[in-house]
């Protein structure tokens, strides 16, 4: 039972925590708009949730060009999933890769998306309920 | 929990735009004087943003690194009766940019206003976060 009740919310938890995460590289990339060289980054959601759901990480692995080179992972993880840098639309010269208006549209875009996450979990909570009450 | 870590991320950015926005204050306040402290006149200063790593997680705050004096070539103006005249009658200005500080105003308090937007919508999403399940 315990179980089920796991699973039904399973979903939009691991979603929650992606959104979370997104959030907070989205905020990242606001707020070094102004820091030269620096380049803006985020992650792809819809396979970093399907890894998370899966329990499978699909790290970003490094080029090896011979047998005996080093195995290894390049760069952040997500919950599993790599941290990729955002191909830049109009670089500006001091090599910083934050394009505002698609940060800004990308960050109200997630904030409403977790917002829906959140409710479409209260939604299935009382559903709960009341298959609980009758 | 990651949503925490955004008000690190925007506070950092945050302080760190209004370190130039002082600086700013500083460079239009002191666009006239002729001598400072140590006798020489002011030169304008610019602040030198890099990327701080916030603990836990990808997220990555702003920081201001340095302050640095401008070595642009100061202004020279001719004014015989000014007491900081040299010999040849010319007065060392300081080599503060108006037209450029004004700009880096508004982009100061642009940046500011965007980071005090990102903060506001991470503490709403916190606070609809707590009523799952109500």
């Amino acid at each position: 039972m315990v179980n089920k009740l796991d699973d039904a919310l399973r979903f939009h938890q691991t979603a929650l925590n992606l959104r979370a995460a997104r959030q907070e590289l989205l905020a990242s990339n606001i707020v070094n708009a102004d820091t030269p060289n620096y380049k803006a980054r985020d992650v792809d959601f819809a396979g970093a949730l399907r890894n998370a759901l899966a329990g499978t990480g699909t790290e970003l692995p490094v080029a090896t060009t011979s047998p005996m080179h080093l195995q290894g992972n390049s760069g952040e993880s997500v919950m599993g999933s790599p941290v990729m840098y955002r191909k830049p639309v109009q670089p500006s010269a001091d090599g910083n890769t934050v394009d505002m208006d698609v940060e800004r549209a990308q960050f109200a875009d997630n904030a409403l998306r977790y917002e829906a996450s959140v409710r479409f979990m209260n939604e299935q909570v009382k559903q709960l309920l009341t298959a609980i009450q009758g | 929990m990651s949503l925490f870590n955004i008000f690190d991320v925007a506070g950092s950015g945050m302080a760190a735009q209004s370190q130039r926005l002082n600086v700013v204050a500083s460079n239009l306040a002191n666009a006239d004087s002729t001598t400072g402290a140590n006798g020489q006149p002011y030169h304008a200063k610019q602040v030198v943003f890099s990327v701080m790593p916030v603990d836990g997680g990808a997220a990555q705050g702003v920081k201001v690194t340095s302050v640095v004096e401008d070595n642009s070539p100061m202004k020279m103006v001719y004014d015989p009766k000014h007491p900081m005249a040299d010999a040849q009658g010319y007065v060392t200005m300081p080599n503060v940019n108006v037209v450029d500080e004004m700009v880096n105003m508004i982009s100061a308090s642009r940046a500011y206003q965007n980071n005090v937007e990102v903060l506001n919508t991470s503490k709403s999403l916190l606070l609809k976060t707590l009523t799952i399940g109500q």
